[in-house]
């Protein structure tokens, strides 16, 4: 092979978007790794300084760090679990032609354009435990006949934010789904009826093999956004009650408003090494599809 | 291909669609619905329609201690900003990414993939007294750096997409023509692609005009952006929710607008995306 010229010119392409990238992430995790070896409480300027693991022993210790944790996960499989199946169905009725689909469309997709505050104020609202008009459809239809404070008994909290992210997670779901089933053939569902499959046959034969990277990429997209996700569960409960519905990255974001920084730092290093076990598939996967 | 009969077809598509469209729009309606109640029907029985129709919260709106204004003109600021320095920086490096093979091309790719990995919350911390030592707290050009690293990843891929879309040999007849590269970019690609760029530009915009967790912490009083605005509407007394969801549909007007004439061309440009993997 004769070896090719040096060609600076696709460096220069990318370098703006590289030291962008470099300035706000890089650097920062970086630092963010220095930060969770100190004691660096701002309320406390005078006393930072460097504990080693000190930190990372006490969040071993704080069973606050377990719970958060656990919520995390329960969070995460429910949380995309259900936008997924939510988002898949919806993806697969917007496919077919009726009448209105441009605007059913456009509509059906509007959470995601919604901010995560007024989401979770939205929803906040509706959950109210004198006003709320879930309460009073709930009493209607005879599921209830007192009013639930959903939002604040520890019992019902959790699954009330859980309830609000799957419903903010569909749309993102449908259009990449969307985006997905538009781009198989349709010869394939032609032959498939000429051999006379079944609708779930053509379902699980052609549909849902033809869209595995795009549901692959999607749902881990997904999870590592609602694991990271504070502004929804913050502005519905803060974590409460009673830190029942306290992820672990809501956890940190508590933490560093308090501005104890090594300890929310060094839990945010954690959390990034949990969601590491997703990103690792996800970067092998992406690779492996450049290669085709 | 075979005709489904009215009945399968209302069981098999519409009666599901409906359930899900009451599902994810109610939320909406109801939030409307509230804004514009007479207040003392808001705390008391429940009614789905209002019994007259008051827009007494909008004006409202603009006259509270929030300056709620002001944290539009922010909100538009960096947004607006945010798109151009992002879509420019993206348009670059997806132009390269698709057009050129070259060394560590691999490793960049995975790297604009692989920076939205990181916990938000983990970049909140250092990033602040980056931002603070910086000067650059409470100014626009904190919250524009911040965002514009969130959505490259996406645009990035949104983009590689759309180019690779376009065939090769418009570029390289250009260049027959006599073209250089540039001009071929230029002239050739850029007003084709004029707009999958705006589809990418809304999605932008979008992101930028909706985060909450950086812009709480690196806004004050005077630079905050509409979802801090809407959030600090909540007083120490409780929540005025007439008020609240009034500024929640005003926040979501011009998005929608937007996303409206902009989804169709995202979902083809997530369909080239897609099938190229």
């Amino acid at each position: 092979m004769k070896k090719k010229k040096f060609n600076v010119y696709p460096y220069l392409l990318v370098a703006p978007a590289m030291l962008i990238i470099m300035c706000v992430v890089f650097i920062p995790v970086v630092n963010a790794i220095g930060m969770s070896f100190q004691s660096y409480d701002l309320r406390r300027p005078k006393d930072i300084a460097f504990i080693g693991l000190a930190n990372y022993i006490e969040i071993f210790q704080d069973p606050l760090f377990w719970q958060s944790l656990w919520k995390t996960i329960l969070w995460v499989v429910f949380g995309v679990g259900l936008q997924f199946v939510f988002g898949f169905i919806l993806a697969l009725l917007l496919n077919k032609s009726f009448k209105g689909r441009g605007l059913v469309r456009a509509v059906s997709l509007i959470p995601w354009v919604t901010p995560g505050v007024l989401i979770g104020l939205m929803w906040r609202w509706m959950y109210d435990g004198n006003y709320g008009v879930l309460n009073d459809i709930f009493r209607k239809l005879h599921l209830i006949t007192d009013n639930i404070p959903f939002l604040s008994q520890t019992s019902t909290a959790f699954p009330a934010v859980v309830t609000t992210i799957i419903w903010q997670g569909i749309p993102f779901f449908a259009l990449m789904i969307l985006a997905g089933l538009q781009g198989i053939p349709g010869e394939l569902y032609e032959a498939a009826d000429i051999d006379g499959a079944t609708g779930i046959q053509k379902l699980f034969r052609i549909t849902i093999p033809s869209i595995k990277n795009t549901i692959m990429i999607t749902a881990l997209l997904r999870v590592i956004w609602v694991a990271n996700s504070v502004d929804v569960i913050f502005n519905m409960t803060e974590g409460g009650p009673a830190y029942s519905t306290q992820t672990l990255s809501v956890y940190i974001f508590n933490k560093a408003n308090t501005l104890d920084m090594g300890y929310a730092s060094a839990m945010a290093i954690i959390l990034a090494l949990v969601l590491c076990t997703v990103a690792i598939p996800y970067l092998i996967f992406t690779f492996k599809e450049e290669d085709n | 291909m075979r005709k489904q009969s009215i009945g399968k077809r209302f069981l098999m598509t519409y009666l599901p669609l409906i359930a899900l469209l009451i599902f994810i729009l109610f939320p909406f309606y109801w939030t409307f619905l509230t804004s514009i109640k007479p207040e003392a029907e808001l705390y008391g029985a429940v009614t789905y329609w209002p019994s007259a129709v008051i827009w007494d919260n909008y004006k409202k709106l603009f006259t509270t201690t929030v300056d709620f204004l002001k944290a539009m003109k922010n909100s538009f600021i960096v947004a607006s900003i945010t798109t151009v320095v992002s879509l420019t920086a993206s348009t670059l490096a997806a132009y390269a990414f698709s057009r050129y093979r070259f060394k560590g091309r691999k490793f960049m790719m995975a790297l604009f993939l692989s920076n939205n990995m990181f916990p938000t919350v983990l970049l909140l911390i250092p990033l602040y007294s980056i931002m603070r030592n910086l000067k650059l707290l409470y100014t626009p050009w904190a919250l524009v750096l911040a965002y514009t690293t969130f959505t490259l990843p996406f645009s990035v891929w949104l983009l590689n997409g759309f180019f690779n879309d376009l065939p090769m040999s418009l570029e390289e007849a250009a260049l027959v023509d006599g073209c250089n590269r540039r001009m071929a970019f230029f002239k050739i690609i850029l007003p084709i692609l004029g707009p999958s760029l705006v589809a990418t530009g809304v999605y932008i915009f979008m992101t930028s005009w909706n985060e909450y967790t950086f812009a709480v912490m690196f806004t004050n009083n005077a630079s905050r952006t509409i979802p801090v605005a809407l959030k600090s509407l909540i007083g120490q007394l409780g929540v005025d929710w007439g008020l609240l969801t009034a500024g929640g549909i005003i926040t979501i007007i011009p998005v929608c607008i937007m996303f409206f004439f902009a989804q169709k061309r995202l979902v083809e440009g997530l369909t080239a995306g897609a099938v190229k993997g």
